[in-house]
């Protein structure tokens, strides 16, 4: 890896799942040390966007390069959150035996080496999670849980973080904890960070760059190049209004705010 | 009654047993999977009368037939996801099928009932020694599989994307508690595989949530809960399966209690 090359650098690349191309044509570079929202409707392709960068997905044509690397070799920097099928509420387990489970290499024998174990205990303190992490994950609340999953995702101090839908399940309030929490390890240890979201205005106080994505198109810029009328109405494939009140972004089509019901059809 | 040849096997088969079950029961329960082996005794009563039917010893039988039906539920995976009457059905069958080989055997009901309840009293040398070989393999397997198989069990999304192959680490884990179940029915048998499978792992992740603390603790108590119910049918002539489970259900329910 060379410390000039971008984070993430997409050639052409068309990425399809089951055959049926989910995004086309992606053209564009992640600069390095950014903090990175990666928004759109429901099915706009987000996790597989995450998914491609992981190498977990392969482009139906053109390249992905990660960190200067092939998107595979690359993975070991990279810390990936993705999205939980169970909530872990009724998982009896401490929640840094939780983060440990992800901790030093897969297939070996008995116990986790001493370390692993420090790099464990590090991860957690860098999210602040220390007072809870020896509680079991099903007394957590929501927020807190969140956070012992950021932990696990910087094992291994990763160059990279790609986290799938962070704030999903939370309320306004551990919404805001949560960026500003990822905001400051962005900052602090100088990693790039892609951060999925349904809504745009949680992240407005964290973002460097906007990726919307939709109609299986990409648009990358800050939030004033891209979260306009012209740009939105053709990632929606709709007429798209943008109003800005107190601060405030929304993306309305048709009189309704396309991102309150997105959340609706989750 | 250490005295006794029969009782020396008896501890001994007890205390192999509760290291077997106790330590591949608290990943059972941690997996939410508990109902799987009670599942796989149903269908080792199947193999069991088979194998004497067939003039072979009927541990093998249950090996064979627990072990592979283990490793299937394991590939089969999600497909068997609320799938319970199908299951209760299959059940239900390999009760039957054993029933029917029972009765082409000798019709004996002594046989029936150490399958079905167990009879650790009546577990011999060559026994013992099957049993201590797999609980070797079985216990060296579950050290090499333990790591994978927390992960795979409390984070899949992560060790699916990590590259860790999520059926093939199923598919190994039952396969092994297929094992745990054979040994298992040779104390308690195969209708209460359940007491020592999933009694002492489940107290265990009551009372602690730390994961190497509680493994151990599913361990200790599987081994209590079996030694002193030898010892206790040893003392009051009453079936040790009695015993066994009752000892289990009271520590369960002290730990629900405990909160």
């Amino acid at each position: 890896m060379t410390d000039t090359a971008p984070a993430a650098r997409f050639d052409c690349a068309s990425l399809a799942l089951g055959g049926r191309t989910i995004l086309h044509d992606l053209d564009f570079s992640l600069p390095q040390g950014a903090f990175i929202g990666v928004l759109g409707p429901n099915g706009a392709g987000k996790t597989t966007l995450l998914r491609a960068m992981l190498g977990l997905v392969l482009p139906a044509s053109g390249s992905i390069t990660m960190l200067g690397r092939s998107a595979a070799s690359g993975r070991p920097r990279i810390g990936y959150m993705p999205q939980a099928r169970s909530p872990h509420s009724d998982l009896r387990l401490s929640g840094r035996d939780l983060v440990a489970a992800a901790a030093g290499r897969i297939w070996s024998f008995g116990p986790l080496s001493r370390a692993a174990r420090r790099g464990v205990d590090d991860a957690i303190t860098l999210v602040d999670a220390a007072a809870y992490a020896d509680r079991s994950v099903s007394t957590l609340s929501g927020g807190e849980r969140q956070r012992v999953l950021l932990a696990q995702a910087l094992l291994g101090s990763p160059h990279m973080l790609l986290l799938d839908e962070p704030l999903s399940s939370l309320d306004p309030h551990h919404q805001a904890t949560t960026i500003d929490l990822v905001k400051r390890l962005q900052k602090r240890l100088g990693i790039t960070v892609c951060f999925t979201a349904h809504e745009l205005n949680p992240l407005l106080p964290a973002l460097d760059h906007v990726l919307y994505l939709g109609n299986g198109e990409a648009a990358l810029g800050s939030v004033a190049e891209v979260v306009t009328p012209e740009v939105l109405s053709r990632l929606y494939g709709t007429r798209i209004e943008v109003l800005h009140v107190q601060g405030r972004i929304f993306v309305m089509a048709d009189g309704h705010a396309v991102e309150r019901d997105s959340h609706v059809h989750l | 009654m250490f005295t006794y040849d029969f009782m020396q096997n008896a501890f001994l088969a007890a205390l192999l047993v509760a290291l077997v079950s106790g330590s591949t029961g608290y990943f059972l329960v941690l997996r939410g999977q508990s109902f799987a082996g009670h599942a796989l005794g149903h269908v080792g009563f199947a193999g069991a009368t088979g194998a004497l039917l067939l003039g072979i010893s009927p541990f093998w039988g249950l090996l064979a037939v627990t072990t592979a039906g283990g490793a299937l539920m394991g590939f089969l995976g999600e497909q068997l996801r609320e799938r319970d009457v199908a299951i209760g059905v299959v059940l239900s069958l390999s009760l039957g099928f054993g029933l029917l080989f029972l009765n082409f055997f000798t019709g004996s009901a002594v046989q029936a009932t150490s399958l079905l309840f167990g009879n650790v009293l009546g577990v011999d040398r060559v026994t013992l020694w099957q049993m201590a070989g797999f609980a070797l393999v079985s216990c060296a397997a579950l050290g090499f599989l333990a790591r994978p198989l927390l992960f795979a069990s409390v984070r899949p999304e992560l060790a699916e994307a990590r590259g860790l192959d999520l059926r093939l680490v199923s598919v190994l884990f039952l396969a092994l508690v297929g094992v745990a179940v054979a040994e298992a029915v040779q104390v308690v048998g195969v209708l209460l595989v359940f007491t020592l499978m999933v009694g002492p792992a489940a107290t265990a992740q009551r009372l602690t949530c730390k994961f190497v603390t509680g493994f151990w603790l599913s361990v200790a108590l599987a081994a209590f809960t079996a030694f002193a119910g030898v010892a206790l049918a040893y003392l009051t002539d009453w079936p040790t399966s009695f015993w066994i489970s009752l000892l289990a259900a009271v520590i369960y329910f002290c730990s629900l209690l405990l909160q």
